[in-house]
């Protein structure tokens, strides 16, 4: 049964060119970093490798920079980091927004009541506001920490949609079904409640991932990123501070932002995708 | 004086595509309605009923096709009308009350404001005060109170949202309403009323109506001529109370006698087996299957619906031919 | 056992209003019905939306509690069960909904719907036993295996998906069934053949039937008592022949009255009105409910009419029957 599904999402994933195109380009992203290391020294990713400054030549396909790292190098380590800071955030927002939104809409009374009271307080707080508080206050930031700390700043919204899926599938007559075939709470949950609630949560985690590069950009790029491990952010940061513009270096600033580009577009793609998938209205009559 | 048919339907078929094949949903039906009568379609569902009442309203879109050999109506030939032609001819000429119309009403839209639309849409450059009139007496002529055009749909039940529908199916008096499962989800006192207004409507506008529907009981309530039908195609088609008396195929039979009597109680007798998906029609006659009385040609040749007598005609190799 | 296996005493449900029970809606007053733990029987439960007939079954089935009177099963009332006496009352008391479709989680083929159960109450031993069960349940309500099993909902037809519920209490055999218009979204043809498969659980497997429906010819054709609520209220009761041949109630002659006959030499007779303020629940609740429908009203009809008991098992709520014997012990309000 379980083959059955996959194959017929897999039917499904084929013939919608966009989830492909998305899901081709951010594999493009990945194979960057996983087979990049193969052919280009990572090495020459630290500062003070290289010479400085230099133009793309053979030697150095895209240059180097003032900092004495060899462009390439750069991206090659660059690309994987902020693939998985993103990731990362976006996984633990959308874990923790899963699983308040279920307890919150399936019990109801006190738990919904805190849950949805946090909820809403935390939905106040201006998110960027806070990021630039804690990472400028910790001055060693790693990507595990800028994950948690953007995740803990993005959860809300996951719950709040997942909470208002979850309210209505619960009055569903096959709830009441399984209820009465004896199924516990949990195990209605499990089995019941989160298959259906599965597109859902998957879109969400596809926009978490986009919010959370984003964020982790925005902080990078004003220096408050990890000053040791090199991100595409910081590497935006380094240009602006050597006023890379100005100076006419485009092999240092471009490669990142093109990374940027061909990174949200594929996850748009992917998201739009998942929202056709999820809402059967939406895909396209065969 | 014999009445003239006021819609000719000849051979209609509509076919949707489904896993790269083309499927006859409605396949090679033939009718005729007269003046002032009323036609029940009945059939289960998956029959093509509902197919066929968006047909005539020519409402499939493609890659869906509607192709006949004439859907003739008072003389015009819908198949041949442009798209905006056919706009004006639908509701004013033909009208169709949909299967769960009443679950369609506008939830944030007065009654009087989607009765108006409907009437704007199609007359421009009447007044509001004679659309306020007009509103006023198509509720009544349903049996309403003229108060409900100032309600929205969540205030009436569901009876009532049957009858307002109804209404917005004859705001321009056409000469043909088609009315699908127009009391399927309503009790049966409101059902009673529901079709009790359908005829009194169609009685003070000389209308014809086309009435789609499951229950037996109920078409022998409400209509004149009844036909019933298989996997896409009429089976059979009699005078109702010829029909109830005599029925002339054995899938009309085996339908009369699965119905529960409040006189007596009996042994209830299903029709075994269901009804053949579209994908895997049986060869010969569609309903050999399941029919008690089948044989061997029934599995090689497709029944024509051929006359059984001046009145009824039926799709059975056992019923017996006309002979004028 | 000297207990009824259901008891419904007294029961109201009022939904809304405030701590002192103003306002809101009364969706059933004061009903009682029992049925005993030695006999299997079918009774129904007749009336149109806004009866109270769902309300009923909502409350047997524990997803609701009554604002008044209790219910017990095998003299036990629902919310002082013990776990064990809870666990027993979830396998012993079943329900077939009204929607064929919505009882299935589309995620999941239907073998679930028939699999879960037995799993969560123990009644296979393992996975080829629970097989066997679950084929020879299919067959018992007509189906057959290897057509219905591991097809998703969609994949099959309206009867077929309702006889797979019906098949899911042969198989955990429980004590009562409440059925909540088991028929009526199936096609008016298919239902013999579920209406037959219910009659065989009270006369093959001894399962008595809580049958709620609204139309009084499927009524007639399988159940044992007839109970017809009004608003909340029951206008009658009594053997269900008796009563749909002789209404005595003028509600239960309208009932019986507008079901269609499949035979054009008797259509209905008369023209039948629903007043306006039908729509919503009658908030004034003094006196026959149905009075202002009544073409008989009597000047009595404005005091609520008691129980008059018109033939052995036979009671009516209604003046005009003023002449039989009223029971004892019911106040006149």
């Amino acid at each position: 049964m379980l083959k059955h599904r996959i194959r017929s999402i897999l039917k499904y994933a084929i013939h919608n060119p966009k989830l492909v195109t998305g899901v081709c380009l951010l594999l493009g992203l990945v194979l960057i970093g996983a087979v990049g290391p193969w052919f280009v020294d990572s090495e020459k990713a630290r500062p003070i490798s290289v010479p400085t400054n230099k133009q793309p030549s053979a030697q150095y396909p895209l240059g180097t920079d003032s900092g004495g790292r060899d462009v390439l190098s750069v991206m090659v380590v660059a690309t994987p980091q902020t693939l998985r800071m993103g990731i990362m955030a976006g996984l633990v927002g959308v874990l923790i927004g899963t699983s308040l939104g279920l307890i919150s809409a399936y019990y109801g009374g006190l738990a919904d009541t805190l849950i949805s009271g946090v909820t809403d307080t935390m939905l106040t707080i201006p998110p960027l506001a806070v990021l630039l508080v804690v990472a400028a206050s910790f001055r060693a930031l790693n990507i595990e920490m800028m994950a948690l700390i953007i995740a803990s700043l993005s959860w809300m919204n996951s719950t709040r949609a997942l909470r208002a899926q979850v309210l209505s599938l619960k009055e569903l007559p096959y709830i009441h079904m399984s209820r009465l075939s004896g199924l516990s709470d949990i195990r209605i949950i499990a089995e019941e409640i989160l298959p259906n609630i599965l597109p859902l949560a998957a879109a969400h985690f596809v926009g978490a991932v986009s919010g959370a590069i984003l964020a982790g950009i925005g902080l990078e790029v004003l220096g408050l990123g990890p000053q040791d491990t090199p991100t595409l952010g910081m590497t935006i940061y380094w240009a602006m501070l050597y006023s890379a513009l100005i100076r006419g270096m485009w092999w240092w600033w471009m490669p990142p932002i093109l990374v940027l580009i061909v990174l949200f577009i594929g996850l748009f793609l992917i998201s739009t995708a998942l929202d056709e998938f999820a809402n059967p209205r939406l895909r396209k009559a065969q | 004086m014999t009445p003239r048919p006021v819609l000719q339907v000849e051979n209609m078929r509509v076919c949707y595509r489904k896993q790269g094949r083309a499927l006859a949903a409605v396949d090679g039906v033939s009718f005729e309605l007269y003046e002032g009568e009323r036609l029940g379609i009945i059939g289960e569902s998956g029959s093509g009923k509902s197919t066929l009442a968006w047909a005539l309203m020519r409402l499939h879109k493609p890659p869906t096709t509607t192709e006949a050999e004439g859907v003739v109506l008072n003389g015009v030939n819908l198949l041949a009308l442009n798209d905006e032609q056919m706009r004006q001819t639908r509701w004013s000429q033909i009208s169709l009350i949909p299967q769960g119309a009443m679950n369609s009403l506008n939830p944030v839209m007065k009654i009087r404001h989607q009765m108006a639309d409907a009437i704007k849409s199609h007359e421009s450059g009447w007044s509001s005060n004679r659309i306020t009139d007009h509103i006023g007496s198509l509720l009544g002529r349903v049996g309403l109170p003229a108060s409900v055009a100032d309600m929205y749909p969540h205030e009436l039940s569901g009876g009532m949202k049957q009858r307002v529908c109804i209404a917005l199916g004859i705001v321009l008096e056409p000469k043909v309403i088609i009315a699908d499962e127009p009391t399927s989800a309503l009790d049966v006192v409101v059902q009673r009323v529901v079709i009790q207004t359908m005829n009194e409507v169609q009685q003070q506008l000389k209308s014809a109506m086309i009435i789609i529907g499951h229950d037996m009981g109920l078409m022998a309530q409400c209509v004149d001529r009844l036909a019933v039908m298989y996997a896409g195609r009429i089976v059979e088609i009699a005078p109702v109370r010829s029909f109830f008396r005599d029925p002339q195929h054995p899938y009309s039979r085996l339908l009369i006698s699965s119905l529960p009597s409040p006189e007596e109680k009996r042994e209830l007798k299903g029709i075994p087996g269901m009804q053949p998906s579209l994908l895997d029609l049986p060869s010969g006659c569609a309903f050999h299957p399941r029919c008690p009385l089948a044989y061997e040609h029934c599995t090689r040749t497709t029944p024509d619906l051929h006359k059984v007598d001046e009145q009824r005609a039926a799709a059975c190799h056992l019923a017996k031919e006309y002979t004028a | 056992m000297n207990h009824n296996l259901l008891d419904v005493h007294n029961v109201t449900m009022h939904f809304g209003g405030n701590s002192r029970n103003r306002g809101g809606v009364v969706a059933l007053e004061n009903f009682t019905l029992s049925i005993p733990s030695d006999e299997a029987k079918i009774i129904t439960i007749a009336g149109e939306s806004g009866s109270g007939k769902t309300t009923l079954a909502r409350l047997i089935l524990g997803i609701i509690q009554p604002t008044g009177g209790e219910i017990l099963y095998r003299g036990k009332i629902l919310p002082q069960m013990s776990h064990e006496e809870r666990q027993e009352y979830r396998r012993e008391v079943q329900a077939i909904f009204q929607d064929p479709f919505a009882v299935y989680n589309p995620f999941y083929p239907i073998d679930r719907l028939l699999a879960v159960p037995l799993r969560s109450f123990g009644l296979a031993h393992n996975r080829a036993e629970a097989r066997r069960l679950i084929e020879a349940a299919l067959e018992q309500v007509g189906l057959r295996p290897n057509e219905v099993l591991g097809r998703y909902p969609h994949q099959l037809s309206g009867g077929q998906r309702q006889r797979i519920v019906v098949a899911r209490s042969l198989l955990l055999k429980p004590r009562l069934i409440i059925a909540d218009e088991p028929v009526s979204m199936i096609d008016a043809s298919l239902r013999a053949n579920i209406l037959e498969n219910l009659k065989q659980l009270r006369d093959k497997f001894g399962i008595s039937l809580l049958y709620i429906t609204h139309d009084l010819a499927t009524a007639h054709q399988i159940s044992d008592e007839l109970y017809v609520l009004y608003q909340g209220r029951v206008a009658e009761h009594g053997d269900s022949t008796a009563v749909i041949k002789t209404p005595k109630h003028p509600y239960t002659q309208l009932l019986v009255s507008s079901i269609p006959r499949p035979d054009p030499d008797h259509p209905w007779v008369g023209r039948v009105e629903i007043p306006l303020n039908e729509t919503t629940v009658i908030k004034d609740r003094t006196g026959c409910l149905f009075k202002e429908r009544c073409a008989h009203a009597l000047p009595a009809c404005h005091l609520q009419p008691p129980q008059f008991v018109v033939a052995t098992g036979q009671s009516v709520a209604c003046h005009l029957n003023a002449e039989s014997e009223a029971p004892t012990g019911r106040s006149k309000r």
